[in-house]
């Protein structure tokens, strides 16, 4: 077992112990500071996927997240409200089924980000930024303007939505629904990046006259892999509104493309246990300096800087004492 | 709808879109002098609100509060690429991305720390606000008149520098070849700090002329760093000319936008819903374009291909 195996359990462990052990020591507020952690690295795993397996350096994942929060909210007050989605031509209800929330958003944010990848992605480098930025601020906009669902205010869901056989509103229940789920992606997202897929990918990212030689499309490629990328944290997305009982367009904000981006780099990009690290230590750094300053962006802002200037791995790269997953 | 109130949203756009300009040039002069992508231009416009509003608050005096907006920019822009965004000329795009974003936490916080989180108020002079009656019966305001006139000033001076002046050459210079330019015994690491502080003055001077009709707050940059984003993207990324065109573009489409869509869609059907149909959709409309220009002109309308 080399290093970095050993980190990934150890992570992951830590991430299992704490909740548990809070539960033990009767501190819930605890457990829902470790579950925010599993969606933020949900999120930040699916944003890895474009970034670092793709090369794909999106700075509008808000626009998935926000998506799926959205999907969440918006079938939830439907159901809490018991008024149809659609009444014609077939009937639609809204609904609190956990699951059917969770495919509804991997849905709408993979055709959200099938839409904006098959057009940033007729572009490349610094217009990809730009261009992955302003459709994010679209969508904020959007949902800041549209009344129906709450407009700038956002929309608050009351109940936390079921999941057959479990009781939601336990924060440890809901933390081992998450931890699953960051689980099975985690699963998924290893096997992916080894399955002839992933190895293209890669192989696209470090050399595109190459694999267009082979015989592949490189668009095609990206494109594949960023509404992947964009379903995963759309998932995430469903999962932080149901954390919070709230969606509001925030998540849709340039701050929040920006955090998850920071999670994947606190990390270290292009590996796959990275977003689970970096996550964990943003929401430590935002409980642990939130408490000291009011004015904690400051250090967190610092810290980024130098993680980029000086520790260009992340944790990873300073743990492993490599730079990049690929030795 | 009425003609004189057409005249005035077209005015309003075509205010807009030379503030965005003013915004756009930085950024486009930045990322073709030394290919970096800066987040911190927002920052940048936010340092030139609050040293307006600061000056202005001290002195009375609106000309010192522009003028301080401009040196407060340039200077403060000055600082940070000396000390940070030097060094990352040659890492890739996603470390330029990051470090800037970091400047963006450390430099809103610091004005938040500074200032606090109210909104500070920078009022517009008296001998500029008003209205001025224009032919036909127009009523406008002298203030965003002035607006119109200052940012073309500076746009002039901008292209006036970049064709005519020993510094523009050297910058035109620098976007074709920086190492040729460096080996001809000019002094490129000045020459970066000078566009970058540049860049920072106009940035500074958008924030304090819109700050005066807007609030002056922590936060106002960024959205607007998002529109000239969109405004380079149109134009072609390093291009002047095409940030002048794209800003114009962007500033009439949202304003024009926003006023007709609701009356469009009044046409067919009630009003409530038209209004809030058509403004969700004018809120979208900028990006509509320049999602149509992505699709005929990946590169931008003036970008190298």
């Amino acid at each position: 077992m080399d290093r970095e195996t050993g980190l990934n359990l150890a992570l992951l462990g830590v991430m299992l112990a704490i909740p548990l052990w809070a539960m033990a020591a009767d501190e819930p507020f605890l457990v829902t500071l470790t579950t925010r952690a599993v969606i933020f690295a949900i999120a930040g795993i699916g944003l890895n996927v474009a970034l670092g397996f793709g090369g794909l350096v999106s700075f509008g994942h808000a626009a998935f997240f926000g998506v799926g929060g959205y999907a969440m909210g918006i079938l939830a007050s439907h159901a809490q409200g018991y008024m149809p989605l659609i009444e014609w031509p077939i009937l639609v209800e809204g609904t609190k089924s956990m699951p059917v929330i969770w495919l509804t958003a991997i849905c709408a944010s993979a055709l959200t980000a099938f839409a904006i990848g098959a057009l940033s992605l007729r572009t490349a480098g610094v217009y990809f930024i730009m261009i992955t930025l302003a459709f994010a601020q679209m969508l904020y906009y959007f949902a800041i303007s549209w009344p129906a669902y709450g407009g700038e205010d956002g929309l608050s869901i009351y109940l936390r939505n079921a999941f057959p056989g479990l009781n939601t509103m336990d924060p440890i229940q809901f933390f081992a629904i998450c931890y699953a789920l960051l689980l099975a992606v985690l699963f998924l997202v290893a096997r992916a990046a080894r399955a002839p897929f992933g190895l293209m990918l890669n192989a696209a990212r470090q050399n595109e006259d190459r694999v267009q030689a082979v015989g592949q499309t490189p668009y095609r490629l990206y494109l594949v892999a960023f509404t992947i990328s964009g379903a995963i944290t759309g998932l995430a997305g469903a999962l932080f509104a149901d954390l919070n009982r709230f969606v509001s367009p925030s998540m849709f904000s340039w701050q929040t493309s920006g955090e998850i981006m920071v999670f994947v780099i606190l990390g270290g990009v292009g590996r796959v246990f990275g977003p689970v690290a970096g996550a964990a230590l943003f929401v430590l750094l935002e409980h642990v300096l939130g408490g000291v300053s009011d004015y904690w962006h400051i250090y967190l802002g610092a810290i980024l800087l130098a993680v980029v200037l000086y520790a260009r791995g992340g944790i990873f790269g300073i743990l492993t004492g490599r730079d990049t997953a690929n030795g | 709808m009425s003609v004189i109130l057409l005249v005035e949203q077209t005015l309003n756009g075509l205010q807009f879109g030379v503030m965005l300009f003013l915004m756009a040039a930085g950024l486009t002069l930045v990322f073709g002098v030394m290919g970096l992508i800066n987040l911190t231009h927002g920052s940048l416009y936010m340092v030139g609100a609050f040293a307006a509003a600061a000056v202005a608050a001290r002195t009375g005096s609106f000309l010192l509060a522009l003028v301080a907006s401009i040196a407060g920019a340039a200077a403060v822009g000055t600082i940070i690429e000396m000390a940070v965004i030097r060094r990352l000329y040659s890492r890739d795009h996603l470390d330029q991305v990051l470090a800037t974003f970091a400047l963006i936490l450390i430099l809103s916080e610091g004005t938040r720390w500074l200032f606090g989180s109210y909104p500070l108020f920078l009022d517009t002079p008296p001998w500029l606000s008003g209205t001025l009656m224009l032919p036909f019966g127009i009523e406008y305001s002298i203030y965003r008149l002035s607006m119109i006139g200052a940012g073309l000033c500076a746009a002039a001076g901008l292209f006036w520098m970049i064709a005519r002046t020993r510094i523009g050459i050297q910058i035109r210079a620098g976007e074709n070849d920086r190492e040729m330019i460096g080996a001809l015994g000019v002094n490129i690491s000045r020459l970066n700090t000078l566009v970058f502080a540049i860049g920072a003055g106009l940035a500074g001077l958008a924030g304090a002329l819109i700050g005066a009709i807007q609030s002056v707050q922590v936060g106002m940059g960024e959205p607007v760093l998002i529109l000239a984003f969109v405004v380079i993207v149109i134009g072609g990324i390093g291009s002047i000319r095409g940030a002048f065109v794209g800003a114009i573009l962007v500033g009439l489409t949202d304003t024009l936008g926003r006023f007709a869509l609701p009356h469009l869609f009044a046409l067919f059907m009630d009003a409530s819903s038209a209004t809030s149909i058509g403004s969700s959709l004018a809120s979208m409309s900028i990006y509509l374009l320049m999602a149509g220009v992505l699709l005929l002109r990946p590169r931008g309308l003036f970008g190298a291909t």
